[in-house]
């Protein structure tokens, strides 16, 4: 029984491409760009040009296709239920009558485009977390937000936040993996009976599994006091992070095939 | 009766970047009332092999069989297997979770289907097994000592009446005393019946008490035999990551010497052998009956 025994949707995958090598900063920069040309992208060729670039860019960074797509499959139920709102509940020329269903030619189209932009926002945000280490993309993220923290905004402190969450997710799922795998041993049945029986079957999982999130906590907070955190003001680096020309490349690279696929998107509808 | 493995192979993260071989052709057998140990170094895969032994993770290649049971993942067996082996892991206190402790150890047979008016006297036979007494039965577990909570959690999967009983590294982070406790419990669990597999890496303890040792080195079988055939394997070919205990090394370092020192892990024999020698070469000297 493979519980957990998979790889965590969108955990870093260390290769040495091009795609990883880039400054954190870019990388968050051009998923942004990215995600806004998906939102505006409308012609089915422009959505077959983006799987292209999907294509390409797992290449780019080294990563096998398939773990790339493997990392839509959470939010496919979104998909699927999205795509079924639109099928059903779109109003325009219709397709198909059932009874009191109507299908609509709106709908259909509807559908699938949503149904991809939502598969390729996901798809190109898990490139952020697949080539960049969780750290790297804390520091950089605290570095875009920085100038913020004049007003009072706590770049810091949310970065250190995040870096701890994104640093504690694996860890909690080999946890909860071990503690389910220890009750199972001892007699538990996870997957028998009604939702009610099932959800009160983990409860022997949640309880040792809250234990451990809070003693962890404290051994942190210990740790991080004993070697003198005090929070981000003055606070040096050991890796700062450089932005070197090919960052600036690699940027507008981004820039312009975005920029061209929204332009071919409005040149393609007119 | 016995649980039986037979070229077992297991692969983590198959198909991705991690992918890991963590077990590579592995062969075992343990009979009831046999005590083998697992010994190797951290990542040689003994963990992986003790989940193997009750159906927590299924065999790649190879088979696993406890009592004719075939281990499969579908198998219609499988909770029989895992009622016939007792898996204690690493760390086993922290997989508690009940109120107190009688509804703790309760778990087990509860699940397994024991009836109801059996398992207070099972509740309390398996504590009292680890030294702890029915006063314990209200308490919470969680506000236990470290050595107390270990042995709520090994009276917790005892208290399912399994056949055999894989342990992963019990003794990791108890202290001297406690683990002398948990020896003398497993050594009396043997002789009332029950297969011991021991995965460790105190080859003090695999040395003393067990039947035979198997030895896995980065998921491969190293050698498996009696902890004599092992203890001469390992004064030739010394294992990175396990050493040997105290007289068993100074018992190695004395057969570097003299080739007819014994190889043990026994303080009396090598003891008897050193007077020996002494008053062999010192016919003089007094005593040696001590």
């Amino acid at each position: 029984m493979k519980f957990l025994n998979h790889l965590t949707f969108g955990q870093y995958v260390p290769a040495d491409s091009l795609v990883h090598r880039l400054d954190p900063r870019c990388k968050i920069l051009a998923v942004l760009v990215v995600l806004t040309g998906i939102f505006l992208a409308r012609h089915i060729l422009v959505f077959a040009a983006w799987g292209g670039l999907l294509f390409s860019l797992a290449m780019l960074s080294h990563l096998p296709f398939r773990l790339v797509l493997r990392s839509a499959k959470p939010v496919l139920i979104l998909v699927f239920f999205t795509a079924f709102i639109h099928v059903f509940f779109t109003d325009g020329t219709p397709l198909l009558e059932i009874g009191f269903i109507t299908i609509t030619r709106e709908g259909v189209s509807g559908a699938v485009y949503m149904g991809l932009r939502l598969l390729f926002l996901v798809l190109f945000a898990s490139f952020l977390t697949l080539t960049t280490k969780p750290m790297e993309l804390a520091d950089g993220l605290e570095r875009l937000f920085s100038p913020f923290a004049r007003f009072g905004f706590p770049a810091h402190e949310l970065a250190m936040m995040m870096t701890i969450a994104l640093r504690f997710i694996p860890t909690l799922l080999d946890e909860t993996d071990r503690i389910m795998k220890a009750q199972l041993a001892r007699g538990a049945a996870f997957d028998r009976g009604n939702l009610w029986k099932r959800l009160k079957a983990f409860l022997p999982v949640l309880i040792p599994l809250f234990v451990i999130v809070f003693q962890r906590a404290e051994d942190l907070a210990t740790a991080m006091e004993a070697r003198c955190y005090r929070g981000g003001e003055g606070r040096t680096r050991m890796h700062p992070l450089v932005w070197r020309t090919g960052d600036t490349l690699g940027a507008l690279f981004v820039l312009a095939v975005v920029a061209g696929l929204i332009a071919g998107d409005r040149s393609f509808l007119s | 009766m016995s649980i039986t493995v037979d070229g077992l192979s297991h692969t983590y993260h198959p198909g991705t970047p991690l992918e890991t071989l963590a077990l590579d052709d592995v062969s075992l057998e343990c009979g009831r009332g046999e005590w083998l140990s697992v010994v190797g170094h951290t990542g040689s895969g003994k963990s992986t092999l003790a989940q193997h032994l009750n159906g927590i993770l299924f065999p790649e290649r190879g088979t696993v069989s406890v009592d004719g049971m075939e281990v499969r993942e579908k198998s219609p067996r499988l909770r029989d297997v895992r009622r016939a082996v007792g898996l204690v892991f690493q760390y086993p206190e922290q997989q508690l979770f009940a109120e107190n402790v009688l509804e703790e150890i309760s778990f087990a047979p509860r699940n397994w289907g024991i009836p109801e008016e059996r398992i207070a006297a099972l509740a309390s036979s398996a504590l009292s097994l680890t030294g702890l007494d029915e006063t314990y039965f209200p308490r919470s577990p969680f506000h236990l000592s470290g050595g107390e909570k270990r042995k709520v959690a090994i009276a917790s999967v005892l208290s399912g009446e399994p056949s055999y009983l894989v342990l992963d590294e019990p003794t990791a982070g108890l202290d001297s005393w406690s683990r002398r406790e948990l020896v003398s419990l497993l050594v009396r669990l043997k002789g009332e019946g029950l297969g011991i597999v021991l995965v460790t890496h105190d080859l003090d303890i695999a040395l003393q008490h067990s039947d035979s040792i198997l030895m896995l080195d980065r998921g491969r079988c190293v050698i498996m035999d009696t902890p004599g055939k092992v203890m001469e394997h390992l004064h030739e070919h010394p294992a990175p990551g396990l050493h040997l205990p105290e007289i068993a090394a100074l018992s190695a370092s004395l057969r570097n010497a003299d080739p007819c020192a014994p190889l043990t892990w026994d303080w009396k024999e090598l003891k008897r052998w050193v007077v020996k020698r002494a008053l062999a070469a010192h016919p003089h000297l007094p005593g040696g009956d001590s």
